[in-house]
């Protein structure tokens, strides 16, 4: 009996022990991201995820809001002089980095040329730059060479590479080194020595920062922050992040799995936000060096068997989060068009057939890569293996994981030595808003993306599209930019589709735009 | 023993030569480009390529071996690509929950596993026995991650009762260190459970059926004394080398269950270096996988040492 009041005792001491710690009183925002916080230099990876990062902690000049214009942030107001070659820029007064010092011209100039040195419109936009200078500590100039049409577009670029402004001390560093100093001046402070890889990422609230006036709306307007700390809470099995979402533990998901979604559509305590309206966008990726879709014939064969529909219902599944778009730029913006999509728009397995066998393809077998670790983006070769098949082309689907693709993507060689023939990929549709943004229409031979399209006509006309400042005029280029992408066929648009995020009922004010960021939302 | 000791202990050099050699080889001739990793989706060859040079993965393989056992034999195991931490630091980040986790696991498993191979030896053939074999096939072969989902299914969102995830470290409270522990180490311990015990129920059943058993019987010794002071007793070797063994597996047993219950131990820090080629880190943890098997093996020869009077080395 004493033995057993005794294991009682110590029972009892070890429930106590394991009771709940109290909360504290700060407000702590506790969010999984969609991956894990590695790389923490936003000019070293084009990673969605150190892009969200440098929205935490950094402020940029110009923001995107969610009707795609561009707003000024960081900056005041800019003149533009009567030949439109030297535009001048005045900081809003008051804007300080975390360490209390105030940002200077002198801050945005290092950081601009050391974001141009990664970025193609940054590297675009020094193209046609003879001077990027610091006026004053408010104000900084910028000379053209002639007229460029994309000033405050690359500016305000929202998606990797951004243009964060950064301590001139720590832009400084060269473009091939990552920084190791992550004092920003944007609306959360990293806390570095909080920061866990693998396990979580800390941030505070920037008790300095000076918000705008106007309403948030994408990444412009006024970044107020109503709670005292973010958290991300790595979590990377998603039926853990749905457990932790259920049982409260974390507050947000930011890519639940889609599979996830019918149990949180039945839990009162989690609703389902779109911040992102435009979503993400998926494309299948031809090697234009490599036979047999060096030949633009054999090219246009493939496009013509190519279906958006089957795409998306097989690997999204869930009708309302899913729609075709015949259109190399996102759909509902400001450049869609149809035109040149009609062997895509319009699907025909015979004329696909029929197109193969004028392309004179010889059989020679394709190697398809399958990120087969990519949950939102494995289902997609499947479906390109069946109906390239169905048309006369022999698929080699070759299973890897994701980092293995991305690897061997680089290489130019054939696929019998390590080369490819064709990848699928998604991007957030935001990277696609304009032609010179979209990678994937840069026709520039070496200099291009994966797959490396050489077409002199359309970098002729992204040339052109980046020069003109008239929207009538842009609007009638990126048509032709599409026509000819897609005669040349740089790549085939497989659809779009969305991944919202789930929150505790508590949690509100997310902001609409492109991705999730973290000012003005509160908890109840 | 003392000669012993220092042999063992020197042949765990060309032990770690040749795993940091084949580590080193075979994550350079595997695919994968660290370079590719870092840089993102949407990044391009050119951009790969100045990756590539400042990691310092253009030059040959031969100069970063050099270079990089040069530095580990000075006790520096690099830098992670990733981080910019070093490994050490990633590692000692990591340690506290794996091996929380592992000793936790064992613990438990050791704690009902002996009991109850011991109480089926003695009732064998008996309900007990049966039921015993029955839960031990049960716990082979349920997935460790199907059995946490259950778990967490029933104890956490059910019940209420303890976190669905996460870590928390000692230095932060006993409490929470602890309730973030036992749905883990409960997952991960059914299998060792299942196999210790059966490993113990064979030695003890074996041991019973010995002579000195029926002499001690026959003295009229308490069958509980017969039991665990000369049946368990004389059937330790086979068990504690189980339980050795159980221990080395655990190292890296806790991947599936780290990932499930988002604890940020080595086994993850692992998967997430191998899935990101970071091979400073993957190199690092191996090494030091390596060791703590090395040393777990001669845990157990030193414990035969204990356990059996006739074992001399």
């Amino acid at each position: 009996m004493k033995h057993w009041s005794r294991l009682a005792a110590v029972m009892l001491a070890a429930l106590c022990a394991v009771l709940p710690m109290q909360a504290r009183g700060e407000k702590v925002l506790r969010v999984t991201p969609h991956s894990n916080l590695t790389i923490l230099d936003p000019g070293w990876t084009t990673a969605y995820i150190t892009r969200n990062h440098g929205y935490m902690i950094y402020d940029t000049l110009y923001g995107m809001d969610a009707t795609n214009q561009i707003r000024p942030q960081m900056v005041e107001r800019h003149e533009v002089s009567k030949d439109r070659k030297t535009w001048t820029f005045t900081l809003r007064e008051g804007l300080e980095f975390h360490d209390g010092r105030p940002v200077t011209s002198a801050d945005v100039v290092a950081s601009l040329t050391r974001w141009a040195k990664r970025d193609s419109m940054g590297e675009m936009l020094m193209r046609y730059t003879q001077a990027l200078e610091a006026v004053d500590a408010r104000t900084f100039r910028l000379k053209l060479t002639e007229p460029y049409g994309l000033v405050l577009e690359s500016l305000g670029k929202p998606s990797s590479y951004v243009p964060f402004i950064l301590p001139k001390r720590v832009a400084d560093t060269p473009a091939d080194k990552q920084i190791d100093d992550y004092t920003g001046s944007g609306p959360f402070v990293f806390s570095k020595d909080e920061w866990k890889p693998g396990e979580r990422v800390v941030y505070r609230k920037n008790t300095r920062y000076r918000p705008r006036r106007e309403a948030a709306s994408g990444t412009a307007g006024g970044k107020v922050v109503k709670v005292d700390r973010v958290e991300w809470v790595i979590i990377k099995d998603p039926q853990t992040q749905a457990n932790a979402l259920a049982a409260g533990e974390i507050d947000v998901i930011e890519y639940p799995a889609h599979e996830s979604y019918a149990a949180f559509k039945a839990d009162p305590n989690i609703r389902i936000v779109e911040p992102n309206p435009l979503g993400y966008a998926a494309m299948l990726r031809f090697n234009h060096l490599q036979p047999p879709f060096d030949n633009p014939k054999v090219r246009r064969a493939a496009m013509a068997a190519l279906n958006q529909p089957a795409f998306l219902r097989t690997q999204i599944g869930i009708p309302e989060m899913y729609r075709t778009c015949f259109s190399v730029y996102p759909c509902k913006t400001r450049y869609e068009t149809s035109k040149g999509m009609d062997l895509i728009a319009k699907p025909d397995m015979k004329r696909a057939q029929a197109l193969l066998k004028e392309s004179g393809y010889d059989g020679t077998p394709i190697v398809l890569m399958q990120p087969a670790d990519v949950a939102p983006a494995a289902k997609f070769p499947v479906v390109a293996t069946q109906l390239l098949r169905q048309a006369g082309f022999k698929v080699d689907m070759q299973a890897m994981d994701w980092q293995t693709l991305v690897s061997r993507r680089a290489k130019k060689d054939p696929p019998a030595r390590g080369g490819w023939n064709i990848f699928i990929t998604f991007w957030a549709s935001v990277d696609g808003l304009n032609p010179i943004a979209m990678n994937a229409l840069n026709a520039g031979c070496d200099k291009a993306w994966f797959g490396w399209p050489c077409d002199a006509e359309l970098e002729k006309l992204r040339d052109a599209f980046a020069r003109t400042g008239d929207d009538a005029v842009r609007k009638s280029i990126a048509e032709q930019i599409q026509a000819r992408a897609m005669e040349i066929v740089t790549h085939v648009p497989i659809g779009e589709f969305q991944i919202p995020l789930a929150a505790r009922k508590n949690v509100t004010g997310f902001v609409t735009g492109y991705f999730l960021v973290f000012w003005n939302i509160e908890q109840a | 023993m003392f000669k012993f000791l220092l042999h063992r202990l020197l042949a765990t050099i060309p032990v770690l030569l040749v795993v940091a050699v084949v580590v080193f080889l075979l994550l350079r001739l595997t695919p994968g480009d660290p370079a590719a990793v870092i840089a993102g989706d949407i990044a391009t060859t050119e951009q790969i390529e100045h990756i590539r040079e400042s990691l310092g993965l253009n030059r040959p393989l031969v100069v970063q071996f050099g270079i990089w056992f040069g530095n580990a034999l000075q006790g520096d195991l690099g830098e992670s690509f990733f981080f910019r931490k070093s490994v050490a630091e990633l590692i000692a980040q990591r340690l506290e929950p794996t091996v929380a986790l592992a000793l936790c696991t064992i613990v438990l498993a050791v704690a009902v596993a002996v009991p109850l191979g011991v109480l089926a030896a003695w009732r064998h053939g008996g309900w007990l026995d049966r039921a015993l074999m029955g839960f031990s096939t049960l716990g082979f072969s349920i997935p460790v991650f199907v059995l946490a989902y259950l778990l967490i299914w029933l104890v956490s969102l059910e019940l209420g009762w303890l976190p669905v995830q996460g870590y928390r470290r000692l230095a932060e409270g006993f409490g929470p260190f602890i309730r973030h522990l036992i749905l883990p180490s409960l997952t991960l311990s059914v299998i060792y459970i299942a196999l210790i015990a059966r490993v113990t129920r064979a030695a003890v059943s074996e041991a019973l059926t010995e002579d000195f058993v029926r002499t001690a019987r026959a003295k009229g010794l308490p069958e509980r004394r017969v039991l665990i002071r000369h049946a368990l007793a004389n059937a330790a070797v086979p068990i504690v080398t189980v339980i050795g063994i159980g221990l080395a597996l655990l190292i890296g047993g806790v991947v599936v269950t780290e990932s499930v219950y988002a604890i940020p131990g080595l086994g993850r820090l692992t998967v997430d270096a191998v899935l990101a080629r970071d091979f400073p880190t993957i190199q690092g943890v191996i090494l030091l996988f390596s060791v703590a098997y090395v040393l777990v093996n001669l845990a157990i020869d030193l414990a035969y040492l204990a356990l059996d009077p006739r074992i001399r080395y």
